[in-house]
Protein backbone atom coordinates (compact mmCIF):
# COMPACT_ATOMS: atom_id res chain seq x y z
CA UNK A 1 0.00 0.00 0.00
CA UNK A 2 1.02 3.49 -0.57
CA UNK A 3 1.58 5.77 2.07
CA UNK A 4 -0.78 8.43 0.28
CA UNK A 5 -3.90 5.78 0.43
CA UNK A 6 -3.64 5.43 3.95
CA UNK A 7 -6.70 6.70 6.56
CA UNK A 8 -6.22 9.75 8.90
CA UNK A 9 -6.31 6.95 11.74
CA UNK A 10 -3.83 4.52 9.90
CA UNK A 11 -0.92 6.92 9.01
CA UNK A 12 -1.38 9.15 12.16
CA UNK A 13 -0.53 5.52 13.76
CA UNK A 14 2.30 5.00 11.54
CA UNK A 15 3.74 8.18 12.04
CA UNK A 16 3.68 7.38 16.07
CA UNK A 17 4.93 3.72 15.74
CA UNK A 18 7.77 5.66 13.67
CA UNK A 19 7.03 3.42 11.12
CA UNK A 20 7.49 6.32 8.08
CA UNK A 21 8.05 9.65 8.33
CA UNK A 22 5.63 12.78 7.49
CA UNK A 23 7.66 13.58 5.37
CA UNK A 24 7.42 10.38 3.38
CA UNK A 25 4.02 10.79 3.52
CA UNK A 26 4.19 14.25 2.36
CA UNK A 27 6.05 13.38 -0.93
CA UNK A 28 3.74 10.09 -1.59
CA UNK A 29 0.64 12.88 -1.51
CA UNK A 30 2.59 15.56 -3.83
CA UNK A 31 3.92 12.39 -6.30
CA UNK A 32 0.00 11.55 -6.29
CA UNK A 33 -1.00 15.46 -7.19
CA UNK A 34 2.00 15.21 -9.76
CA UNK A 35 0.41 12.36 -11.57
CA UNK A 36 -2.97 12.71 -11.10
CA UNK A 37 -3.57 16.53 -11.20
CA UNK A 38 -3.41 17.96 -14.67
CA UNK A 39 -6.32 15.15 -15.27
CA UNK A 40 -8.67 15.78 -12.37
CA UNK A 41 -7.78 19.32 -11.70
CA UNK A 42 -8.32 18.72 -8.08
CA UNK A 43 -5.72 21.63 -7.10
CA UNK A 44 -5.43 25.60 -7.79
CA UNK A 45 -2.35 25.53 -5.35
CA UNK A 46 -0.04 22.74 -4.61
CA UNK A 47 2.37 23.78 -1.37
CA UNK A 48 5.42 21.89 -2.71
CA UNK A 49 8.38 23.31 -0.75
CA UNK A 50 6.29 24.56 2.50
CA UNK A 51 4.34 21.17 2.78
CA UNK A 52 7.83 19.25 2.97
CA UNK A 53 9.20 22.17 5.52
CA UNK A 54 5.99 22.03 7.34
CA UNK A 55 6.37 18.09 6.95
CA UNK A 56 9.95 17.86 8.31
CA UNK A 57 8.56 20.34 11.95
CA UNK A 58 5.83 17.85 12.11
CA UNK A 59 8.44 15.16 12.05
CA UNK A 60 10.35 17.49 15.19
CA UNK A 61 7.66 17.29 16.66
CA UNK A 62 6.56 13.60 16.68
CA UNK A 63 10.88 13.45 17.57
CA UNK A 64 10.02 15.24 20.50
CA UNK A 65 7.15 13.11 21.83
CA UNK A 66 4.39 16.09 20.88
CA UNK A 67 2.30 14.44 18.41
CA UNK A 68 -1.69 15.27 18.25
CA UNK A 69 -3.58 13.37 16.26
CA UNK A 70 -3.56 15.20 13.09
CA UNK A 71 0.40 16.03 13.73
CA UNK A 72 2.40 15.52 10.45
CA UNK A 73 -0.99 14.26 8.57
CA UNK A 74 -1.43 16.04 4.77
CA UNK A 75 -4.07 18.14 4.24
CA UNK A 76 -6.10 19.84 1.55
CA UNK A 77 -8.25 22.82 1.82
CA UNK A 78 -10.88 24.20 -0.59
CA UNK A 79 -10.02 27.26 -1.80
CA UNK A 80 -12.72 29.27 -0.54
CA UNK A 81 -11.04 28.92 3.20
CA UNK A 82 -8.33 31.09 4.07
CA UNK A 83 -4.78 30.23 4.36
CA UNK A 84 -2.36 32.29 5.90
CA UNK A 85 0.85 33.07 3.01
CA UNK A 86 -0.75 30.29 0.54
CA UNK A 87 -3.33 32.06 -2.49
CA UNK A 88 -6.88 31.30 -1.95
CA UNK A 89 -8.50 32.41 -4.61
CA UNK A 90 -12.17 30.86 -3.61
CA UNK A 91 -12.21 29.67 -8.00
CA UNK A 92 -12.76 33.52 -9.54
CA UNK A 93 -10.51 35.39 -10.94
CA UNK A 94 -11.22 38.61 -8.39
CA UNK A 95 -9.46 36.97 -5.78
CA UNK A 96 -6.44 35.52 -8.67
CA UNK A 97 -3.39 37.12 -6.65
CA UNK A 98 -5.01 37.11 -2.80
CA UNK A 99 -3.08 35.82 -0.29
CA UNK A 100 -4.62 35.98 3.34
CA UNK A 101 -2.61 37.33 6.20
CA UNK A 102 -4.10 34.57 8.15
CA UNK A 103 -5.67 31.31 8.36
CA UNK A 104 -9.30 30.43 8.87
CA UNK A 105 -10.23 29.50 12.76
CA UNK A 106 -10.37 25.34 12.08
CA UNK A 107 -7.49 25.53 9.70
CA UNK A 108 -4.99 27.11 12.60
CA UNK A 109 -5.93 24.53 14.93
CA UNK A 110 -5.21 21.48 12.97
CA UNK A 111 -1.90 23.71 11.74
CA UNK A 112 -1.24 24.33 15.32
CA UNK A 113 -1.13 20.71 16.15
CA UNK A 114 1.12 20.12 13.56
CA UNK A 115 -1.15 19.39 10.37
CA UNK A 116 0.59 19.54 6.48
CA UNK A 117 -0.80 21.56 4.16
CA UNK A 118 -0.71 20.43 1.10
CA UNK A 119 -2.64 22.66 -0.92
CA UNK A 120 -6.13 24.48 -2.68
CA UNK A 121 -8.68 22.48 -3.87
CA UNK A 122 -10.42 23.56 -6.72
CA UNK A 123 -14.30 24.66 -6.25
CA UNK A 124 -17.54 25.95 -7.97
CA UNK A 125 -16.46 29.91 -7.36
CA UNK A 126 -17.00 30.92 -3.86
CA UNK A 127 -19.05 27.84 -2.87
CA UNK A 128 -21.65 28.12 -6.33
CA UNK A 129 -22.49 25.47 -7.61
CA UNK A 130 -23.44 21.83 -7.29
CA UNK A 131 -20.97 20.57 -10.20
CA UNK A 132 -17.83 22.26 -9.87
CA UNK A 133 -18.24 23.57 -13.55
CA UNK A 134 -18.43 27.10 -12.21
CA UNK A 135 -14.78 27.49 -11.24
CA UNK A 136 -12.55 29.98 -13.53
CA UNK A 137 -9.44 27.22 -13.06
CA UNK A 138 -11.84 24.87 -15.08
CA UNK A 139 -14.02 21.65 -14.08
CA UNK A 140 -12.98 19.29 -11.79
CA UNK A 141 -13.42 15.71 -13.14
CA UNK A 142 -14.41 12.71 -11.32
CA UNK A 143 -11.50 10.33 -10.21
CA UNK A 144 -13.82 7.36 -11.16
CA UNK A 145 -14.73 8.66 -14.51
CA UNK A 146 -12.98 11.25 -16.15
CA UNK A 147 -15.77 12.16 -18.05
CA UNK A 148 -18.30 13.23 -14.93
CA UNK A 149 -18.38 15.58 -12.98
CA UNK A 150 -16.82 15.20 -9.46
CA UNK A 151 -20.02 17.32 -7.65
CA UNK A 152 -19.72 20.64 -5.97
CA UNK A 153 -18.87 22.73 -4.71
CA UNK A 154 -15.93 21.11 -2.86
CA UNK A 155 -15.39 19.34 -6.06
CA UNK A 156 -11.72 19.27 -5.87
CA UNK A 157 -11.27 18.36 -2.61
CA UNK A 158 -13.85 15.30 -2.90
CA UNK A 159 -11.56 14.19 -5.78
CA UNK A 160 -8.67 14.39 -4.15
CA UNK A 161 -9.54 12.94 -1.00
CA UNK A 162 -11.17 10.08 -3.07
CA UNK A 163 -8.13 9.85 -5.99
CA UNK A 164 -5.56 9.81 -2.62
CA UNK A 165 -3.50 13.21 -3.33
CA UNK A 166 -4.69 14.06 0.34
CA UNK A 167 -5.02 12.20 3.63
CA UNK A 168 -8.00 14.34 4.63
CA UNK A 169 -9.83 17.49 3.31
CA UNK A 170 -11.34 20.31 5.15
CA UNK A 171 -14.35 21.77 2.76
CA UNK A 172 -17.66 24.30 3.36
CA UNK A 173 -21.24 23.30 2.66
CA UNK A 174 -23.74 25.53 2.94
CA UNK A 175 -26.46 24.09 0.82
CA UNK A 176 -24.65 20.33 0.11
CA UNK A 177 -21.14 21.86 -1.07
CA UNK A 178 -19.50 18.75 1.12
CA UNK A 179 -21.85 15.99 1.22
CA UNK A 180 -23.10 16.21 -2.71
CA UNK A 181 -19.26 15.75 -4.06
CA UNK A 182 -18.77 13.45 -1.77
CA UNK A 183 -21.39 11.14 -2.84
CA UNK A 184 -19.97 11.25 -6.52
CA UNK A 185 -16.30 10.60 -5.44
CA UNK A 186 -17.32 7.82 -2.97
CA UNK A 187 -15.71 9.35 0.19
CA UNK A 188 -17.11 10.41 3.39
CA UNK A 189 -18.70 14.46 3.60
CA UNK A 190 -20.20 15.70 6.57
CA UNK A 191 -21.94 18.98 7.02
CA UNK A 192 -21.89 19.72 10.81
CA UNK A 193 -24.74 21.45 13.03
CA UNK A 194 -24.89 25.34 11.94
CA UNK A 195 -22.96 27.22 14.86
CA UNK A 196 -20.61 23.73 15.28
CA UNK A 197 -17.46 25.03 13.89
CA UNK A 198 -15.92 28.32 13.42
CA UNK A 199 -16.72 30.07 10.23
CA UNK A 200 -13.94 32.83 10.99
CA UNK A 201 -11.63 33.07 7.68
CA UNK A 202 -14.18 31.12 5.43
CA UNK A 203 -14.95 33.37 2.51
CA UNK A 204 -18.72 34.08 3.45
CA UNK A 205 -21.25 32.83 0.97
CA UNK A 206 -24.90 32.98 2.95
CA UNK A 207 -23.89 33.84 5.80
CA UNK A 208 -27.09 31.72 7.81
CA UNK A 209 -26.30 28.54 6.37
CA UNK A 210 -22.63 28.39 5.79
CA UNK A 211 -20.69 25.15 7.61
CA UNK A 212 -17.16 23.93 7.72
CA UNK A 213 -16.82 20.53 7.42
CA UNK A 214 -14.24 17.38 6.81
CA UNK A 215 -14.38 15.56 3.83
CA UNK A 216 -12.64 12.08 4.88
CA UNK A 217 -12.12 8.59 3.38
CA UNK A 218 -13.77 6.79 6.22
CA UNK A 219 -16.13 7.90 9.02
CA UNK A 220 -13.83 7.20 12.04
CA UNK A 221 -11.24 9.79 10.02
CA UNK A 222 -14.38 12.18 10.07
CA UNK A 223 -14.94 11.80 14.20
CA UNK A 224 -11.14 11.96 14.69
CA UNK A 225 -10.90 15.81 12.59
CA UNK A 226 -14.47 16.81 13.49
CA UNK A 227 -13.13 16.76 17.41
CA UNK A 228 -9.95 18.53 16.67
CA UNK A 229 -11.78 21.62 14.72
CA UNK A 230 -15.44 21.59 16.35
CA UNK A 231 -16.14 24.43 19.23
CA UNK A 232 -16.98 27.73 19.68
CA UNK A 233 -14.43 30.73 18.83
CA UNK A 234 -14.92 34.32 19.71
CA UNK A 235 -13.84 35.23 16.26
CA UNK A 236 -17.36 33.54 15.25
CA UNK A 237 -20.21 35.12 17.36
CA UNK A 238 -22.56 32.59 15.51
CA UNK A 239 -20.83 29.27 17.25
CA UNK A 240 -22.39 27.55 20.41
CA UNK A 241 -20.52 27.37 23.35
CA UNK A 242 -21.49 23.46 23.90
CA UNK A 243 -18.98 21.28 24.88
CA UNK A 244 -17.14 19.39 21.92
CA UNK A 245 -17.97 15.27 22.26
CA UNK A 246 -15.51 12.48 22.51
CA UNK A 247 -16.71 12.06 18.89
CA UNK A 248 -13.96 9.55 17.70
CA UNK A 249 -14.70 7.09 21.14
CA UNK A 250 -18.29 7.74 20.68
CA UNK A 251 -18.66 6.46 16.87
CA UNK A 252 -17.17 2.97 18.08
CA UNK A 253 -20.12 2.79 20.33
CA UNK A 254 -21.30 -0.97 20.93
CA UNK A 255 -23.26 -1.93 17.96
CA UNK A 256 -25.73 -2.77 21.16
CA UNK A 257 -26.94 0.92 20.96
CA UNK A 258 -27.85 0.41 17.42
CA UNK A 259 -31.00 -1.73 19.15
CA UNK A 260 -32.71 1.31 20.01
CA UNK A 261 -32.41 3.51 17.47
CA UNK A 262 -35.19 4.35 15.39
CA UNK A 263 -34.08 5.73 11.77
CA UNK A 264 -36.84 7.28 9.87
CA UNK A 265 -37.10 7.12 5.46
CA UNK A 266 -38.81 10.24 4.94
CA UNK A 267 -40.97 9.25 2.12
CA UNK A 268 -41.34 12.91 0.25
CA UNK A 269 -37.20 11.91 -0.71
CA UNK A 270 -38.56 9.05 -2.32
CA UNK A 271 -40.93 9.99 -4.58
CA UNK A 272 -38.87 12.87 -6.38
CA UNK A 273 -39.27 12.65 -9.95
CA UNK A 274 -36.37 11.70 -12.07
CA UNK A 275 -35.03 9.90 -9.19
CA UNK A 276 -32.31 7.00 -10.60
CA UNK A 277 -33.45 3.58 -9.98
CA UNK A 278 -30.00 2.39 -8.84
CA UNK A 279 -30.10 5.17 -6.47
CA UNK A 280 -33.05 3.95 -4.91
CA UNK A 281 -31.95 0.43 -5.16
CA UNK A 282 -28.64 1.29 -3.55
CA UNK A 283 -30.81 3.53 -0.64
CA UNK A 284 -32.84 0.57 0.35
CA UNK A 285 -30.05 -1.78 0.96
CA UNK A 286 -28.72 0.28 3.12
CA UNK A 287 -31.90 0.41 5.25
CA UNK A 288 -32.14 -3.18 4.93
CA UNK A 289 -28.43 -3.15 6.46
CA UNK A 290 -29.84 -1.00 9.25
CA UNK A 291 -32.88 -3.03 9.98
CA UNK A 292 -30.29 -6.62 10.46
CA UNK A 293 -27.88 -4.14 12.84
CA UNK A 294 -31.34 -4.03 15.12
CA UNK A 295 -33.08 -0.53 14.14
CA UNK A 296 -36.39 0.14 13.59
CA UNK A 297 -37.81 1.72 10.23
CA UNK A 298 -39.84 4.22 10.42
CA UNK A 299 -41.70 5.88 7.46
CA UNK A 300 -42.45 9.41 8.38
CA UNK A 301 -43.03 12.82 6.59
CA UNK A 302 -41.15 15.79 5.93
CA UNK A 303 -44.56 17.65 4.33
CA UNK A 304 -42.80 21.03 3.52
CA UNK A 305 -39.87 19.25 1.38
CA UNK A 306 -40.88 20.20 -2.00
CA UNK A 307 -40.71 24.05 -0.91
CA UNK A 308 -36.75 23.93 0.11
CA UNK A 309 -35.26 24.66 -2.88
CA UNK A 310 -37.03 27.57 -3.54
CA UNK A 311 -36.17 29.03 0.12
CA UNK A 312 -32.76 27.95 -0.62
CA UNK A 313 -32.05 29.77 -3.41
CA UNK A 314 -33.88 32.73 -2.32
CA UNK A 315 -32.11 33.32 0.90
CA UNK A 316 -28.85 32.43 -0.29
CA UNK A 317 -28.44 34.48 -3.47
CA UNK A 318 -29.72 37.27 -1.23
CA UNK A 319 -26.92 36.90 1.39
CA UNK A 320 -24.33 36.13 -1.39
CA UNK A 321 -25.26 39.56 -3.16
CA UNK A 322 -24.39 41.25 0.38
CA UNK A 323 -21.25 39.35 0.89
CA UNK A 324 -19.83 39.73 -2.18
CA UNK A 325 -20.12 43.41 -1.96
CA UNK A 326 -16.87 43.09 -0.29
CA UNK A 327 -15.14 41.84 -3.74
CA UNK A 328 -14.64 44.94 -5.45
CA UNK A 329 -11.17 45.60 -6.63
CA UNK A 330 -10.71 48.34 -4.12
CA UNK A 331 -8.43 47.06 -0.65
CA UNK A 332 -7.49 43.45 -2.33
CA UNK A 333 -8.10 41.19 -5.23
CA UNK A 334 -7.46 42.03 -8.81
CA UNK A 335 -8.49 46.04 -10.06
CA UNK A 336 -9.26 46.84 -13.14
CA UNK A 337 -8.53 50.06 -14.21
CA UNK A 338 -9.25 50.25 -18.19
CA UNK A 339 -12.35 52.19 -17.27
CA UNK A 340 -12.11 56.00 -15.71
CA UNK A 341 -14.61 56.54 -13.27
CA UNK A 342 -14.80 54.97 -9.60
CA UNK A 343 -18.21 52.96 -10.99
CA UNK A 344 -16.14 51.35 -13.92
CA UNK A 345 -13.49 50.08 -11.62
CA UNK A 346 -16.33 48.44 -9.92
CA UNK A 347 -18.18 47.19 -12.37
CA UNK A 348 -15.45 45.84 -14.55
CA UNK A 349 -13.54 44.46 -11.83
CA UNK A 350 -16.55 42.67 -11.17
CA UNK A 351 -17.51 41.64 -14.43
CA UNK A 352 -13.81 40.05 -15.24
CA UNK A 353 -13.39 38.49 -11.91
CA UNK A 354 -16.77 36.79 -11.39
CA UNK A 355 -18.15 33.96 -13.57
CA UNK A 356 -21.91 33.77 -14.86
CA UNK A 357 -23.08 32.24 -11.65
CA UNK A 358 -21.68 34.49 -8.82
CA UNK A 359 -22.88 37.33 -11.61
CA UNK A 360 -26.40 35.94 -11.29
CA UNK A 361 -26.40 34.86 -7.79
CA UNK A 362 -25.67 38.56 -7.30
CA UNK A 363 -28.33 39.78 -9.62
CA UNK A 364 -30.85 37.24 -8.16
CA UNK A 365 -30.33 38.63 -4.80
CA UNK A 366 -29.80 42.39 -5.40
CA UNK A 367 -33.38 42.00 -6.96
CA UNK A 368 -35.44 40.18 -3.92
CA UNK A 369 -33.78 42.24 -1.56
CA UNK A 370 -34.80 45.42 -3.28
CA UNK A 371 -37.56 47.40 -2.17
CA UNK A 372 -41.11 46.58 -3.04
CA UNK A 373 -39.73 42.53 -3.20
CA UNK A 374 -38.01 42.07 -0.22
CA UNK A 375 -41.60 40.74 1.78
CA UNK A 376 -42.65 38.33 -1.37
CA UNK A 377 -39.32 37.03 -1.88
CA UNK A 378 -36.66 37.14 0.94
CA UNK A 379 -39.41 37.68 4.52
CA UNK A 380 -41.69 34.90 2.55
CA UNK A 381 -38.46 32.59 2.08
CA UNK A 382 -37.39 33.15 5.93
CA UNK A 383 -41.21 32.62 6.65
CA UNK A 384 -41.52 28.65 5.23
CA UNK A 385 -37.93 28.10 6.78
CA UNK A 386 -39.66 28.41 9.82
CA UNK A 387 -41.52 25.76 8.37
CA UNK A 388 -38.88 23.14 6.91
CA UNK A 389 -37.54 23.82 10.54
CA UNK A 390 -40.64 22.87 12.31
CA UNK A 391 -40.91 19.62 10.13
CA UNK A 392 -37.80 18.30 11.34
CA UNK A 393 -38.10 18.97 14.90
CA UNK A 394 -41.37 17.06 14.59
CA UNK A 395 -40.17 14.50 12.97
CA UNK A 396 -36.90 13.81 15.45
CA UNK A 397 -39.64 13.48 18.70
CA UNK A 398 -40.85 10.17 16.78
CA UNK A 399 -37.29 8.91 15.41
CA UNK A 400 -33.66 9.66 16.07
CA UNK A 401 -32.30 10.04 12.51
CA UNK A 402 -33.21 10.21 9.19
CA UNK A 403 -32.01 8.14 6.38
CA UNK A 404 -32.32 9.15 2.04
CA UNK A 405 -29.89 9.32 -0.54
CA UNK A 406 -27.73 12.08 -0.94
CA UNK A 407 -28.48 12.70 -4.62
CA UNK A 408 -31.33 11.34 -6.74
CA UNK A 409 -29.01 10.57 -9.43
CA UNK A 410 -25.15 9.20 -9.88
CA UNK A 411 -22.76 11.45 -11.46
CA UNK A 412 -23.69 13.21 -14.60
CA UNK A 413 -21.69 13.93 -17.68
CA UNK A 414 -19.27 16.89 -17.49
CA UNK A 415 -21.23 20.26 -19.74
CA UNK A 416 -24.76 18.32 -19.12
CA UNK A 417 -26.34 20.25 -17.05
CA UNK A 418 -24.42 23.80 -17.64
CA UNK A 419 -26.82 25.70 -19.88
CA UNK A 420 -29.87 25.12 -17.41
CA UNK A 421 -29.30 26.87 -13.92
CA UNK A 422 -32.37 25.75 -12.47
CA UNK A 423 -31.90 22.12 -13.35
CA UNK A 424 -28.78 22.61 -11.73
CA UNK A 425 -30.00 23.93 -8.12
CA UNK A 426 -32.72 21.38 -8.51
CA UNK A 427 -30.10 18.60 -7.72
CA UNK A 428 -29.53 20.34 -4.46
CA UNK A 429 -33.01 18.44 -3.81
CA UNK A 430 -31.97 16.13 -0.91
CA UNK A 431 -28.88 18.28 0.37
CA UNK A 432 -30.96 21.72 0.84
CA UNK A 433 -33.67 21.15 3.31
CA UNK A 434 -31.03 19.88 6.32
CA UNK A 435 -28.92 23.33 5.25
CA UNK A 436 -32.36 25.11 5.38
CA UNK A 437 -33.14 23.75 9.03
CA UNK A 438 -29.04 24.34 9.98
CA UNK A 439 -29.36 20.26 11.29
CA UNK A 440 -26.42 17.69 10.75
CA UNK A 441 -25.91 15.12 7.56
CA UNK A 442 -23.88 12.87 6.64
CA UNK A 443 -22.94 11.31 3.26
CA UNK A 444 -21.36 7.83 3.59
CA UNK A 445 -20.76 5.84 0.28
CA UNK A 446 -23.59 3.04 0.03
CA UNK A 447 -22.37 1.60 -3.17
CA UNK A 448 -21.29 1.88 -6.64
CA UNK A 449 -23.60 1.93 -9.98
CA UNK A 450 -23.26 -0.94 -12.62
CA UNK A 451 -20.98 1.11 -14.78
CA UNK A 452 -18.79 1.67 -11.72
CA UNK A 453 -19.84 5.22 -10.67
CA UNK A 454 -20.04 5.98 -6.49
CA UNK A 455 -23.46 6.36 -4.96
CA UNK A 456 -23.83 8.30 -1.30
CA UNK A 457 -26.52 7.74 1.23
CA UNK A 458 -27.46 10.24 3.77
CA UNK A 459 -28.01 10.61 7.23
CA UNK A 460 -29.98 13.43 8.97
CA UNK A 461 -30.02 14.09 12.51
CA UNK A 462 -31.26 16.86 15.02
CA UNK A 463 -29.51 19.60 15.77
CA UNK A 464 -25.98 19.04 17.33
CA UNK A 465 -26.68 14.88 17.17
CA UNK A 466 -23.18 14.88 14.89
CA UNK A 467 -22.28 12.23 17.37
CA UNK A 468 -24.96 10.07 16.53
CA UNK A 469 -24.74 10.76 12.78
CA UNK A 470 -21.59 9.80 12.72
CA UNK A 471 -22.11 6.74 14.74
CA UNK A 472 -24.53 5.28 12.36
CA UNK A 473 -23.05 6.02 9.30
CA UNK A 474 -19.76 3.94 11.20
CA UNK A 475 -22.04 1.05 10.97
CA UNK A 476 -23.64 1.41 7.65
CA UNK A 477 -19.95 1.40 6.42
CA UNK A 478 -18.90 -1.24 7.97
CA UNK A 479 -22.11 -3.07 6.78
CA UNK A 480 -20.89 -3.95 3.33
CA UNK B 1 -40.55 36.36 -19.12
CA UNK B 2 -40.93 37.91 -15.66
CA UNK B 3 -37.88 40.20 -16.14
CA UNK B 4 -37.27 42.68 -18.98
CA UNK B 5 -33.57 42.90 -20.10
CA UNK B 6 -34.04 46.45 -18.94
CA UNK B 7 -35.04 45.39 -15.70
CA UNK B 8 -32.01 43.53 -15.80
CA UNK B 9 -29.49 46.33 -16.32
CA UNK B 10 -30.89 48.42 -13.47
CA UNK B 11 -30.10 45.23 -11.21
CA UNK B 12 -26.40 45.10 -12.58
CA UNK B 13 -26.24 48.69 -12.58
CA UNK B 14 -27.05 48.56 -8.66
CA UNK B 15 -24.87 44.96 -7.93
CA UNK B 16 -22.12 47.30 -9.91
CA UNK B 17 -21.40 44.41 -12.37
CA UNK B 18 -20.74 45.58 -16.10
CA UNK B 19 -22.51 43.05 -18.74
CA UNK B 20 -22.45 42.81 -22.35
CA UNK B 21 -25.76 42.62 -23.95
CA UNK B 22 -25.68 38.91 -24.73
CA UNK B 23 -24.88 38.51 -20.76
CA UNK B 24 -27.74 40.51 -20.33
CA UNK B 25 -30.21 38.70 -22.37
CA UNK B 26 -29.43 35.19 -20.88
CA UNK B 27 -29.54 36.49 -17.34
CA UNK B 28 -33.15 37.68 -18.16
CA UNK B 29 -34.03 34.50 -19.51
CA UNK B 30 -32.66 32.16 -16.62
CA UNK B 31 -33.24 34.52 -13.81
CA UNK B 32 -36.81 35.11 -14.70
CA UNK B 33 -36.71 30.72 -15.00
CA UNK B 34 -35.30 31.18 -11.49
CA UNK B 35 -37.88 33.69 -9.90
CA UNK B 36 -41.17 31.65 -11.43
CA UNK B 37 -39.98 28.45 -9.59
CA UNK B 38 -40.00 30.66 -6.67
CA UNK B 39 -43.82 31.55 -7.23
CA UNK B 40 -43.91 27.98 -5.46
CA UNK B 41 -43.80 29.34 -2.18
CA UNK B 42 -47.09 31.06 -2.56
CA UNK B 43 -48.83 27.76 -2.32
CA UNK B 44 -47.69 28.06 1.26
CA UNK B 45 -49.98 29.91 3.92
CA UNK B 46 -47.11 31.65 6.29
CA UNK B 47 -49.89 33.77 8.20
CA UNK B 48 -48.46 34.28 11.65
CA UNK B 49 -45.55 32.65 11.08
CA UNK B 50 -42.12 33.92 11.91
CA UNK B 51 -39.19 33.67 9.71
CA UNK B 52 -36.28 32.48 10.40
CA UNK B 53 -32.99 34.47 10.31
CA UNK B 54 -30.92 32.12 12.14
CA UNK B 55 -30.81 29.08 13.82
CA UNK B 56 -28.71 28.46 17.05
CA UNK B 57 -31.20 30.38 19.35
CA UNK B 58 -28.40 32.35 20.41
CA UNK B 59 -28.99 36.29 21.47
CA UNK B 60 -26.59 39.00 22.51
CA UNK B 61 -23.30 37.11 22.17
CA UNK B 62 -20.97 40.06 23.81
CA UNK B 63 -17.34 40.43 23.99
CA UNK B 64 -15.36 42.72 26.25
CA UNK B 65 -14.53 45.79 24.28
CA UNK B 66 -10.37 45.59 24.57
CA UNK B 67 -7.99 46.77 22.32
CA UNK B 68 -5.80 44.19 20.80
CA UNK B 69 -3.32 45.04 18.68
CA UNK B 70 -3.12 44.15 14.81
CA UNK B 71 0.03 42.66 14.20
CA UNK B 72 -0.98 42.43 10.18
CA UNK B 73 -0.40 45.65 8.67
CA UNK B 74 2.45 45.05 6.54
CA UNK B 75 0.90 41.86 4.94
CA UNK B 76 -2.50 43.96 4.49
CA UNK B 77 -0.17 46.63 2.46
CA UNK B 78 1.04 43.81 0.79
CA UNK B 79 -2.63 42.75 -1.03
CA UNK B 80 -3.51 46.24 -1.87
CA UNK B 81 -4.03 46.87 -5.33
CA UNK B 82 -2.27 50.10 -5.75
CA UNK B 83 -0.67 51.70 -2.44
CA UNK B 84 1.69 55.12 -1.82
CA UNK B 85 3.15 56.15 1.17
CA UNK B 86 1.90 53.30 2.53
CA UNK B 87 -2.12 54.49 2.34
CA UNK B 88 -4.36 52.82 -0.24
CA UNK B 89 -4.59 54.67 -3.41
CA UNK B 90 -8.80 54.53 -5.23
CA UNK B 91 -9.87 56.41 -8.24
CA UNK B 92 -11.57 59.61 -7.32
CA UNK B 93 -14.87 59.62 -5.63
CA UNK B 94 -16.13 63.25 -7.08
CA UNK B 95 -15.38 63.75 -10.62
Amino acid sequence: MNLNELTVTQAAEGLRKKEFTSVKLTEACLARINKRNKDINAFITVCDESAISEAKKADEMIARGEARPLTGIPFAVKDAICTADVRSTGSAKILDNYTPPYDATVIKKIRDQGGVLIGKNNCDAFGHGASNENSMYGPVRNPHDLTKVAGGSSGGSAAAVADNMCVYAIAEDTGGSIRYPASFCGVVGMRPSYGRNSRYGIMPMASSLDTVGPMTKTVEDMALVMECIAGSDPLDATTVPDAVPAYHTGIKNEELRMKNLRIGVPREYFEIEGMDEEVRTITDEKIERLKDLGCKIVDVSLPHTKYAIAVYYIIVPSEDSSNLARLDGIRYGVRNTEGRTLYDMYAKSRRFGFPEEVKRRILIGTYALSAGYYDAYYKKAQQVRTLIKKDFDEVFQKVDVLITPTSPFPPFAIGDKVSDPLAMYLADVMVGPAAVAGIPAISVPGGKTKTGLPIGVQIIGARMSEGTVMNIGYWLEKSK
Amino acid sequence: MTLSIEEVRKIAQLARIELTPEELARHAETMSAVLDYMNILNEVDTTGVEPTFQVTGLENVYRDDEVVECKLRDRLLKQMPEVEMEELVVPGVFD
